[in-house]
């Protein structure tokens, strides 16, 4: 098919999105969140996020359709996130996707929500004007993941370099910012802080470094690309606690800034490691995190000085939406990809060398 | 007429009833069932796509859709709603909810206890059959499975309208009266406790979209609304909000 006209669904987490695409022309791109009702939780809670996909589907679908001026019968492909994802959330999707596959008639595409956020560098007029350049690695960083990908075809051959062994950045970020009292999320929150306050008042650690973990190329440790916070969220919390029985003020800036600083050191250093020893010549970066100042700076920084061109989609693209399902499913098609068998089910740990079920 | 109902507040089902607008007796033309109460994410809309195409109907044939609105573990019930909203929404079909625990009550007064693997059709609805309980006589209850050791239920009338509820309760807690469906299967022993009696038959009756097909169509004769398609959760989510953290001292 030359330029499919694909509609995608994404429901992983809490975003409820609707996109849009006619082959790599973007339409629509449509997300409600219900990140507000997580607010008092510190956290995205499933539960809460699994009813609010559940009403905000067919509005969110009514308004991408409206956005992108189509009918839905004029739809030529369906696609929808069928994992990585929280379980329940993803099910609201995936349901409402094969109910529209069985009332079109359409074909379905159940895609793979890792490798989608790749996806959005397929549009025209983005990051790479619609062709996929070669040697391209992808590091995804939000709430919800932290990984590093080689992408060699983004419809059939996706290999992951490394990924979080514990807590995603973004979570590591919001249970931080909790524990300094700035609300959620924590990441907006912390990477303002952080500006008033000196990277280097704390040294705290940067999880998975040594060599034992770390190995030499030849012989790579076991988590070589592979980040931890869970050890960098408790020295925080140990900081706080030392001022606070010292009856001394906590330097809320101080450690937010050396916190930041820990977690985007840790977090480009192995992936410009990664890039460097798997050929990665272009790198794109994704998720929600993708916003944060310092670390696309000191992402920027990085690879210029390793010689990676560095990739940042709008910020709309980095964040969960259907508009990268869409995009990646138009892909699939044009590479001559077959439809998902209706009866596929929602995959909590859909792993990256699955793009399409 | 045609009406597709979906339930997926305990198995997932689908049927395909026909009816006359104006009459309270519908047929049931096609019905799907699972035994199991964890894979209606897989299998419903194959299954829904499979009976349209037995009987030979495209969406446009279906004048309205019903679907249960629990209660029911959360997961599984929304699979139903969010599949009948997306039905309807491509379709343009009329969609309505109706309470899951009125399909078991339906099957109270029909005589049949409708079980995952007891498909059946309701031209055998008026066959003579000793095994068939006696319609209730006083009030009675549906109950069905909740999880952590309690029960969805309801209390009816003996003419099967629905009287209180729906509620979630530990069984100890219900009134002292006849109890339909599995929830009464589960916790025989704690229901007679509180004086409350299962009834043989009903022990294991799951809600089935056949059974809510003929509750709605019945409701609809009688120039009764419908619900709209709010799910029943009848629980919060389990989160909590978190306390202040304790300050080191
Ligand atoms: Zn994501």
């Amino acid at each position: 098919m030359n330029q499919p006209l694909v509609l995608g669904i994404e429901s992983s987490c809490d975003e409820t999105g609707v996109g849009i695409v006619r082959g790599a022309t973007l339409l629509a791109n449509t997300v409600s969140s219900s990140m507000e009702e997580h607010v008092r939780f510190g956290g995205v809670i499933p539960e809460i996020a699994s009813r609010a996909h559940l009403d905000a589907m067919v509005p969110t679908l009514r308004e991408a359709l409206g956005t992108a001026g189509v009918a839905l019968e004029d739809v030529d492909a369906l696609a929808v996130t069928s994992g990585p994802g929280l379980a329940g959330a993803l099910m609201v999707g995936v349901c409402a996707a094969k109910a529209l596959a069985v009332a079109t008639g359409k074909p379905l595409f159940a895609i793979n929500h890792l490798v989608a956020h790749v996806g959005v560098g397929l549009l025209d007029g983005g990051v790479y004007a619609g062709e996929l350049p070669e040697d391209l690695g992808a590091l995804l960083v939000s709430g919800g993941h932290t990984e590093i990908l080689r992408v060699r075809n983004i419809a059939s051959d996706v290999e992951l370099l490394g990924s979080t062994i514990d807590d995603a950045a973004g979570e590591a970020y919001d249970k931080v910012a909790r524990l300094l009292g700035l609300g959620y999320p924590g990441g907006p929150a912390i990477d303002r802080l952080a500006k008033q306050g000196d990277p280097r008042a704390f040294r705290f650690p940067r999880g998975l470094t040594q060599p034992k973990y770390m190995g030499s190329p030849e012989a790579p440790g076991p988590h070589r690309y592979d980040w931890s916070f869970s050890g960098l969220k408790t020295a925080v919390a140990r900081c706080v606690e030392q001022h606070e029985a010292a009856g001394k003020p906590v330097p809320v800036a101080d450690i937010a800034a050396s916190f930041q600083e820990a977690v985007v050191d840790v977090v480009t250093s192995k992936a410009i490691l990664a890039c460097r020893e798997h050929g990665i010549r272009n790198l794109l970066l994704g998720g929600g995190v993708a916003a944060n100042s310092r670390l696309r700076e000191l992402t920027a920084e990085r690879c210029a000085a390793a010689d990676i061109s560095l990739a940042v989609p709008p910020f709309s693209l980095c964040t969960d939406n259907g508009a990268m399902v869409a995009a990646l499913a138009a892909r699939v098609i044009m590479d001559g990809g077959s439809p998902s068998d209706l009866a596929f089910a929602p995959d909590s740990s859909l792993p990256v060398t699955t793009v399409s079920v | 007429m045609i009406l597709l109902a979906i339930d997926t507040s305990a198995i997932a089902s689908a049927a395909i009833l026909r009816w006359h607008g104006d009459e309270r007796e519908a047929s049931v033309l096609a019905e799907f069932a699972t035994e199991d109460t964890k894979s209606h994410a897989e299998v419903l809309a194959p299954a829904i796509r499979a009976l349209l195409a037995e009987q030979d109907l495209t969406g446009a044939a279906v004048d309205r859709i019903v679907v249960g609105v629990g209660p029911g573990p959360f997961t599984g019930l929304r699979s139903g709603i969010a599949t009948a909203r997306a039905l309807a929404f491509a379709w343009g079909t009329p969609l309505a909810g109706l309470m899951s625990l009125d399909a078991i009550a339906w099957d109270v007064l029909a005589g049949t206890p409708a079980q995952a693997d007891s498909v059946r059709s309701t031209s055998t609805l008026g066959a003579p059959d000793g095994q068939r309980p006696a319609p209730p006589s006083s009030d009675f209850l549906v109950a069905t499975d909740a999880r952590r050791r309690e029960v969805y239920w309801a209390r009816y009338t003996a003419a099967g309208a629905l009287a209180d509820g729906p509620h979630v309760a530990y069984p100890d807690a219900l009134p002292a009266l006849p109890v339909y469906g599995s929830g009464a299967g589960i916790y025989g022993e704690k229901l007679a406790e509180a004086g409350a009696a299962v009834v043989p038959g009903f022990e294991r009756a799951q809600p089935t979209a056949a059974s809510l097909g003929h509750a709605a169509v019945e409701r609809l004769a009688r120039g009764e609304a419908l619900l709209d398609t709010a799910p029943k959760y009848l629980r919060e989510s389990d989160a909590q909000v978190p306390g202040p953290r304790k300050k080191a001292l």
